[in-house]
Parts: C-alpha cells; structure tokens; sequence
C-alpha cells in the first residue's frame, strides 16, 4: 500500500529524476497539463480500442472453445494441457514468436494467408497503422483465449447435469438450453473472467512494446507512463498519469459490478 | 414449465432425425464429425505457433530469410542453437531468471505461509480489515507504482541489482500467496490442531507438523504461480535494469541482434532457438502440474 500512497503524493509535485532542484508541491498543475496533454489522450484511445478488441473477442472465443471441451470425448485431459501451455510462456516470448510469424516478407502468417487467396501480396502488418492494432490483438487473444476457455469451464463443470436432463424432457433445444441454463449460470464466472481480462488488457505494456517500443501512435497508456518515468526522468508528472490510469481502470470495474447487479435484478 | 414446453415443441422436431443417426455406428461418426473438426481447429490454433518456432529455430538462417517458405526445414541445423548459448547476456539472463524467480518464490511462500497462519487461524481485531487490504492490493495495476518504486529502488542503491527485482516482485505475488493460503488454512479442521496443543505442542510446532503438511498443494500452486509471474515479468525488469549481464530472460530475448550486420538485422533463427529454450521447462512444469494449477487460478478467480 505504501507505495500506492507515495504515487499520489509524487502526483502533486514537480519531481524529477536525479535533478539537482529540490523537489515543490506543485498541487494540480500535472493533471492540468494532462488534461491537455494530447500524446496521452491518444494513449488512453488506443488502450481502450485494445481492450474492446481482445476482450470480446477472448469471451466469445473462449465461451465457445469452453463448451466444446465441457463435453466429453477422448483425450479431452491432453487438451486442457494443450490450453494451458500459451498461457504459461512469458508474453515478450509469445510477441517475439508472433513478430517472426508476421513478419512482411518472410512470415508464416502472409504465406498462410496468400495460399488460401485471402490476400493477394504480402502485407506489412506490424509497421502499416491499419492493421497494428489488429496484429497486437492477435497475439493477446492467441495467448489469453485458451486461459479464459479454462476459466469458463471451470463455471460450467459446476452446473448439475441433471439441470438439463429436466430441460430435454421439457423438450428445449439445445439453444434454449444455453440461453435459459447455461448463461445464467455461468453468470458468475463470467462477471470473474470478464473483469479480470479487462483490468489485465488496460495495462498492457509488454505486448506493444516489443512490437512497436515508442512509436508514438501505437502507445498504451502504461508504455506512456513508463517512458515518462524512466525513459525522461518525469516522476512527478508520470505519478499524475499512474493516478489517472488508476481511476480508469476503477471506472471499469464499477461498471462491471454495477452492469452486473442491473442484469442480476431482472432474472 | 408445460407451456415453454407446448411452445418448444415444433423446434424440437429436428433433434430426433439427429438422435435416428445417432443408432446407426456410421451415423454416430457423422454427428460426431463437426465436433472432432472443432476440437482439431482449437488444436492447431493453439500449437501452430509453437511448431513454428520450432521449426524455425532448427533451419539455417540462410533458409529462414528466402522465399518460398519451407514449412519443414530441408537441412536442419543445430547452429541457432549454438549462436544463442554463446551469447553471454543469454545464458547471464537463464541464470538471474532462475536466481529472481526462485527467490521470489520461496520468500512469498516463507512469507505468506506464516502470514496466513496468523490470518487463518488466530482471532483478532481488525483481522478482515487486514485480508480485505490485501485483496486490494492485488488489484492494483503494476503500472500505478511504477514511478514510486523507481524512486524508492534507487534511494536504496538497489537500481540495476536483481534484488530490485527480487523486492518488487514480492510486492505482487506476496498478496496472491497470502490470500490464497489463508482461505487454504481456513478449511482446516481445528481438531487435529487442537490435539497437538494438548500433547504440549507450541504454536510453532503446530505450524511446521500440523498446519504446513496440510497445504502441501495449496503450497506448490501458489509457488508455481509465483515463479511463473516472477519468470516472465517484463516492466519492472525493463525499467530497473540496464546492464546486459543483469538481463532476466524476457529482456534477453528481445535483445538478439545480429553480429554480421548484414541485411538481415534480426537473427531470427537465434531468437526463436532461445524461445525453445525458455518455453521448455515452463510447458514440462505446466503438463506435469496441470490439475493443480488450474485449481489454484479458480480457487483464486472464484475467491478472488
């Protein structure tokens, strides 16, 4: 928690890293100049469009890949192993191994592509600003879709069999059967998975910056505040922008909880 | 339910064709197909891209950077692997990895294994208010105490050391140890603790014999966990680090370049031989343990 506090304090003053002036309380100037702050606000854009992206993506993905495996069929312990294994490697790791796949002229992922006539010459997806975003995501939800699947399942491993036995003799189809039994009961470990993929996602920094390092248009909120602090020595001004990237994220949740409680109330 | 059930009637027509072909062995196959189609796809979703690195990791560079693309490499090569063991800041970087991680691991578990058996098993005041802070904490974006830390890291001398590490690691698995193993210390009966406290056993024995046997797999997954967070950290590393024989294993791996200087300014062959290295004993651990881990991240995602 100290730490934390010593942000909020660091937020209202004027400090510098290895400067010679002593540090002064400076009371709002850093969230003034924030306001206007423009590299920020795009930071802060670009953060948010990421996590819709990966986020809906990750859910639905996973909510399927959840329901395959539920059911039972041979091998299906080697396949929650085979689930597991892209969570376990470090994320720089998994970048790495995506940059190489995209990569314009020699990657995998243009050939793949070319031979099945979805795109008809190579595309250089990391560097072109349209498809940046898109190639980040791809990475994310390739290394996180499986964990959220195991999230998922387990929610579903706890809803009694016997739910639908009833439901079948009652003559619902297997859609009404998901809509009426297993979402509402999953609701739970949905409400989880969700929150915990968005608060992961509006901190992303390792992905972004071993695609793209500093470059100014693809920067996310924590790749900001990082070369604030570090890379320019601002910690006064880069602790407003830890406050900041605080609050947002605490917006997300209580939306989260909120939404919940809405929906909670009329089932 | 009789009228959902009236209304669902003509829909559920269908499903009895289904359930006809479900009779016949052929027909069973048939049904079953698109299923074991679906599990293929998530399959191969998953695994392509490590057989990529793989493959790439095993062909000469020369190969690696023309066109076509060899989907199996014609002349493998152990030479990629050779160039990335005899990087120094490589085989630095798979030591002080090893060095942080195991750390970080054993001082969260000696840490919050006697913090939970305070929390979870002695009465005091104040005691939710102790747990709930710590939930809390481990909510928190590590983002939000970067520049504090930065700060306190070099008011203590500890910038560009590995304990600068080791010490803000602690900062994020602490918590999880400590909430998971004491809702672990909860679930114990109080019996078997009780009667080593009338054989005239003192707490500390109670907590060595008794209580730590008990969480042995409470034990090893937050361990796991914390390893393998303190493993792949990547922020903290990049910003309290500089010196190349201080690199973790994230850092090192994004700092591969080509000592010929030649067109090719990434040795990719190189890089994705160092991946294999990393990702090996990470993927043995996670099969081996399997089941506990994903225990341990439900039981922490549901309590949590």
């Amino acid at each position: 928690m100290y730490p934390l506090g010593k942000t909020i304090y660091q937020s209202f003053t004027d400090q510098e890293f290895l400067s010679l002036t002593p540090t002064k309380w400076v009371g709002l100037q850093n969230y003034r100049e924030l306001w206007h702050d423009t590299l920020f606000r795009n930071s802060i854009w670009e953060t948010i469009k990421f996590t819709l992206i990966t986020v809906a993506f990750e859910f639905v993905l996973g909510l399927v890949i959840a329901l395959v495996v539920n059911s039972s069929f041979k091998g299906r312990g080697a396949m929650r192993a085979i689930m597991l294994v892209p969570w376990a490697i470090p994320t720089v790791v998994a970048a790495q191994m995506w940059k190489w796949m995209l990569d314009d002229t020699f990657g995998v992922i243009n050939d793949l592509m070319m031979k099945i006539h979805l795109i008809s010459h190579p595309h250089a997806w990391i560097a072109s600003p349209g498809t940046a975003l898109g190639a980040v995501a791809a990475v994310d939800i390739w290394k996180t879709t499986p964990f959220v699947a195991l999230l998922l399942l387990a929610g579903l491993q706890v809803i009694p069999q016997d739910l639908y036995e009833a439901a079948r003799v009652d003559g619902a189809n297997v859609l009404q059967q998901f809509w009426k039994i297993t979402l509402p009961l999953l609701k739970p470990a949905i409400l989880v998975t969700l929150i915990f993929r968005t608060l992961d996602a509006l901190r992303v920094f390792d992905v972004f910056y071993v695609f793209f390092g500093n470059r100014p248009d693809t920067e996310t909120m924590a790749i900001y505040d990082q070369s604030t602090i570090v890379g320019d020595g601002h910690v006064g001004y880069g602790a407003a922008v830890s406050v900041v990237i605080f609050l947002i994220i605490a917006i997300f949740v209580v939306i989260y909880v909120t939404a919940s409680r809405v929906t909670g109330e009329n089932t | 339910m009789s009228t959902a059930a009236e209304a669902v009637r003509p829909i559920a027509r269908p499903v009895s064709r289904v359930r006809r072909l479900r009779k016949n062995r052929y027909g069973r196959v048939l049904v079953r197909m698109p299923f074991y189609v679906l599990i293929a796809a998530i399959a191969v979703y998953c695994l392509f891209p490590f057989y990529w690195v793989v493959r790439s990791s095993f062909t000469p560079e020369v190969n690696l950077f023309q066109t076509p693309i060899q989907y199996f490499p014609k002349h493998p090569t152990l030479a990629n692997y050779r160039g990335a063991l005899s990087a120094n800041f490589f085989t630095d970087a798979l030591l002080n990895s090893a060095i942080v991680a195991g750390s970080v691991t054993l001082l969260s578990l000696a840490i919050g294994s006697s913090a939970a058996f305070a929390l979870g098993r002695f009465r005091f005041h104040g005691r939710s208010f102790v747990l709930y802070l710590v939930l809390s904490m481990t909510i928190f974006p590590q983002i939000a105490i970067l520049g504090a830390l930065y700060t306190t890291i070099t008011t203590l001398n500890l910038y560009d050391t590995l304990g600068a590490l080791i010490f803000s690691y602690l900062i994020f698995t602490l918590p999880f140890t400590i909430w998971v193993l004491t809702s672990f210390m909860r679930t114990l009966p109080g019996d078997l603790e009780e009667a080593a406290y009338v054989d005239g056993a003192t707490p500390l024995q109670v907590f060595w014999k008794v209580l730590l046997p008990l969480i042995a797999p409470g034990l090893v997954t937050t361990g796991l966990l914390a390893f393998i967070s303190a493993w792949n950290e990547y922020l903290y590393a990049l910003s309290f680090i500089q010196s190349p024989n201080h690199y973790t294993v994230p850092l090192a791996i994004t700092s591969f370049v080509s000592n010929t200087g030649s067109a090719f300014a990434v040795p990719w062959g190189q890089i994705m031989a160092a991946t294999v290295i990393i990702t090996l004993p990470l993927i043995v651990l996670v099969l081996v343990l399997q089941r506990r881990i994903i225990a341990g991240l439900t039981a922490g995602a549901v309590k949590g």
